[in-house]
């Protein structure tokens, strides 16, 4: 019962919008770098790019997409309209005004500070007053998804909530306590710098503070692709669901422990006790638990479908998949590298091994592979999915979908790959010049040039994803079909009060953020040594 | 008690309690480069807290200065117009070297124009002893703070103006742009002008190339030590003679 569907084909194309913006700039950095090209000159050309870059891929897109998934699960899970449609509007107004107020002093080079900011640099305040606006838009999403949820359950006291809307609304939580990080250091330490009311800054406690956000925001980014796996997966390719409850399970779980593992990012940092990285090292690797159930559940959901459609034997069934199926190709794609990216992810989250890649191509090599690939190749899954329904035209062009998935596929693996081994030869990131001439580093000029065919393979790729919903849009009118999410195999008649509602893991996640943050930040702000002057960046002479 | 509860609860702090007890205990002590005085020492090592240096233990050389001057950008107040004609007066006796306005023809720096912050650094830098020099350095013996802050505004307020200096204007060396990244060299352009510019440094465009050499040499030598964490001493070190040469032609030759 989709109804608001300007709203959501608002925040869908939003976002894919952003994405052409952003993709294209992604690539000429790689290309700007790479030995195919003579040094731009000017690096801070370079760090405007990674800046507009980052910011729009990081916060805009998969925010927006997250969203507007969220608002159509409300009104297909929940059977009902979205309630708060003005709210709604209000929230993609704020991230709309708040992407351009953000890149437009990024564009005109006076924050090319990267997205994650990297204080004591500090840009034009408006940088940073439009990232505010974005994550305020979002919060509002939030909001809207907790006052859904609970309006449902009172209507319907002690019935499961569908399991679409739970894991959505899993998921909008996280988002909301894991952005907290990233407000306090803008509010309290970036904005009032920027604004000339400070001039030092704790450097070190704003890098803490956006730990807290920076590793939960990519679980946030994971789980619109984890509804998808769970929600859509099974039902398109013509499966059921192999448990309702390893579902909800997976995202309590996710809820938990993506948030307080941030500090792993900061392993060479030496404001943070090895202690409480060795403890935050420990909790990242129990994502694990999350990852795995979801592997498996998803397989066993795939499997069924296979056999379902007569596959036989231990592994003959994967012959009797629905192959051309545009989702089971995604699914198959997203989950190896998902899985190449989670075996990556192994090293970066051990304290030992870590040291080997830090701050080398090896780290953005690997988010790429986990957010470029595993994650968005599922948001052009989840498009082409409710497309139709969106726009009441069906999408007929069923082998430009495929060229477009096996191009992403393609396209993500050529970049990455290469991308993770320059890495490991120790090419160090966030440099906007190599110098390949040099005999040291004159090996890793074939692994580059490889990337940027990779970038351009991505390139060809999301001009034709944008072309299939354009193409989309201008197919003759069909009847309306309701949308619907997977069946489970057993659907659930009652669940746990655990697991119908959100107390008991939004309760771990807030201990677990005490435990694992409350010290290192109460030492680092009760010291009064710790700040250094703010570097002005795009300062003019 | 519900079951969900009680199970959810206690593998978290089970899982919690049994990493801290390894991260905060266990790992310190079988650390064999961590001499820990006891299990407090280690869980307070293991937690970031700082241990204070033993009072005995001297850093550094006895009687190296270095420079105390903390460049942030509120240090200097905005110069009003008395500072700037105090400032112009005690300029009176700079003009033998730094020229009636502040441009040199002595191979000496050129003063009109430059940033406040990096003019009021050096000359705090003289003061103290973090930088010798046999002209400069009796001359600052007896400015005060507010003198300092005068000369500053007086000089800053002046306009650039391009002295006369022969050469070509070619395109930039690649030492200016570029740097060099494997001697972990960043460009003098991002700091120095033409691409950017950051606190506390000096607008080079248009010095003299003979003293930018010197000063280039002196860093590379060690002569001179007043830079803070030694930023222009490791880029110095690592450049060579040629480098050094095109670095000060370029900035000498531009307008």
């Amino acid at each position: 019962m989709l109804q608001s569907k300007r709203l959501i084909l608002a925040h869908f194309w939003l976002a894919f919008g952003s994405l052409a913006l952003a993709l294209p700039l992604g690539a000429w950095q790689m290309w700007a770098r790479s030995p195919l090209h003579p040094w731009v000159g000017d690096p801070d050309l370079y760090y405007r790019s990674v800046t507009a870059h980052g910011t729009t891929l990081g916060y805009v897109f998969p925010t927006l997409v997250a969203m507007g998934f969220g608002y159509a699960i409300t009104e297909v899970a929940l059977q009902r309209p979205l309630i708060g449609l003005k709210w709604a509007w209000a929230g993609w107004l704020l991230i709309a005004v708040g992407a351009v107020t953000a890149l437009t002093p990024v564009s005109m080079g006076l924050a090319s500070v990267l997205y994650t900011f990297y204080p004591p640099m500090i840009g034009n305040p408006f940088y940073y007053i439009g990232v505010v606006l974005v994550v305020v838009g979002s919060w509002i999403w939030v909001g809207l998804m907790v006052v859904n949820v609970y309006a449902w359950k009172r209507a319907h006291p002690g019935a499961p909530v569908p399991l679409p809307m739970y894991v959505n609304v899993a998921g909008s939580l996280l988002w909301g306590w894991t952005a907290v990080g990233a407000a306090l250091e803008l509010l309290f330490q970036i904005v009032p710098a920027s604004l000339g009311v400070m001039h030092t800054i704790d450097a070190g406690l704003a890098r803490v503070f956006f730990s807290w956000t920076l590793h939960a925001i990519v679980y946030f980014w994971l789980i619109p692709t984890y509804i998808a796996y769970y929600t859509i997966v099974p039902r398109a390719i013509g499966g059921r669901l192999f448990s309702d409850s390893m579902a909800r399970l997976s995202f309590a779980l996710f809820l938990v422990v993506a948030m307080p593992i941030g500090v792993h990012h900061l392993f060479s940092d030496p404001q943070v006790g090895a202690g409480f990285k060795f403890v935050h090292s420990v909790f990242t690797a129990l994502v694990a638990v999350p990852t795995l159930l979801t592997v498996f559940t998803i397989t066993a959901s795939v499997e069924i479908a296979a056999r379902l459609r007569g596959g036989r034997g231990a592994l003959g069934w994967l012959k009797a998949l629905p192959w051309r199926n545009p989702m089971m190709l995604a699914v198959a794609f997203s989950f190896v590298m998902l899985g190449f990216g989670g075996a990556g992810g192994l090293i970066n989250m051990s304290y030992q091994l870590n040291q080997s890649i830090h701050n080398t191509q090896w780290v953005t090599g690997h988010f790429h592979l986990i957010f470029a690939g595993a994650i968005v190749i599922m948001y052009f899954a989840i498009a082409y999915d409710l497309w139709p329904h969106l726009t009441g035209r069906s999408l007929a062009d069923m082998g430009l979908i495929r060229a477009q998935l096996w191009t992403w596929f393609v396209g993500v693996t050529v970049l990455t790959f290469p991308w993770h081994w320059v890495g490991i030869l120790g090419m160090p990131r966030r440099m906007a010049f190599y110098d390949y001439t040099d005999p040291a580093i004159a090996p890793q000029a074939l692994s580059v040039d490889a990337s940027v065919v990779g970038a351009v393979i991505l390139l060809v790729s999301a001009a034709l994803f944008i072309v299939v919903l354009i193409r989309g849009h201008l197919a003759p009118r069909t009847a309306e079909q309701e949308y619907r999410f997977s069946v489970a195999v057993h659907p659930p008649k009652t669940v746990p009060v655990a697991l119908n509602g959100y107390g008991l893991w939004v309760g771990l996640m807030l201990l677990l953020t005490a435990i694992n943050y409350g010290f290192p930040i109460a030492h680092l702000m009760s010291r009064q040594d710790t700040s250094v002057p703010v570097i002005h960046i795009g300062a003019t002479r | 008690m519900n079951r969900w509860f009680t199970t959810a609860v206690a593998v978290t702090v089970l899982v919690a309690a049994t990493s801290i007890i390894i991260g905060f205990a266990w790992l310190p002590f079988t650390q064999s480069d961590s001499p820990f005085r006891g299990v407090w020492d280690a869980i307070c090592g293991a937690a970031g807290l700082i241990r204070n240096r033993p009072v005995t233990e001297v850093v550094g050389h006895p009687g190296y200065k270095n420079s105390s001057v903390i460049v942030s950008p509120g240090m200097l107040p905005a110069s009003t117009a008395d500072s700037i004609g105090r400032g112009a007066t005690l300029a009176q006796q700079c003009t033998m070297c730094h020229g009636v306005r502040g441009l040199s023809n002595a191979n000496t720096p050129n003063l009109a124009g430059q940033y406040a912050p990096a003019l009021y650094k050096q000359l705090q830098d003289y003061k103290s002893g973090a930088r010798t020099n046999a002209a400069m350095s009796p001359r600052v013996t007896n400015l005060g703070e507010q003198d300092m802050r005068d000369l500053v505004a007086y000089y800053s307020y002046l306009p650039r103006l391009p002295p006369y200096h022969p050469g070509t204007t070619g395109s930039a060396p690649k030492i200016v742009m570029n740097g060099a990244p494997m001697r972990n060299i960043p460009p003098c352009a991002t700091c120095h002008g033409t691409v950017g510019y950051k606190l506390g440094t000096e607008w080079l465009e248009g010095e003299s190339a003979v003293y930018l050499r010197t000063q280039l040499e002196a860093f590379a030598s060690g002569e001179r030590h007043n830079d803070i964490s030694e930023q222009m001493r490791n880029v110095a070190r690592g450049m060579t003679p040629a480098e050094m040469e095109e670095a000060a032609h370029y900035y000498a030759s531009q307008p």
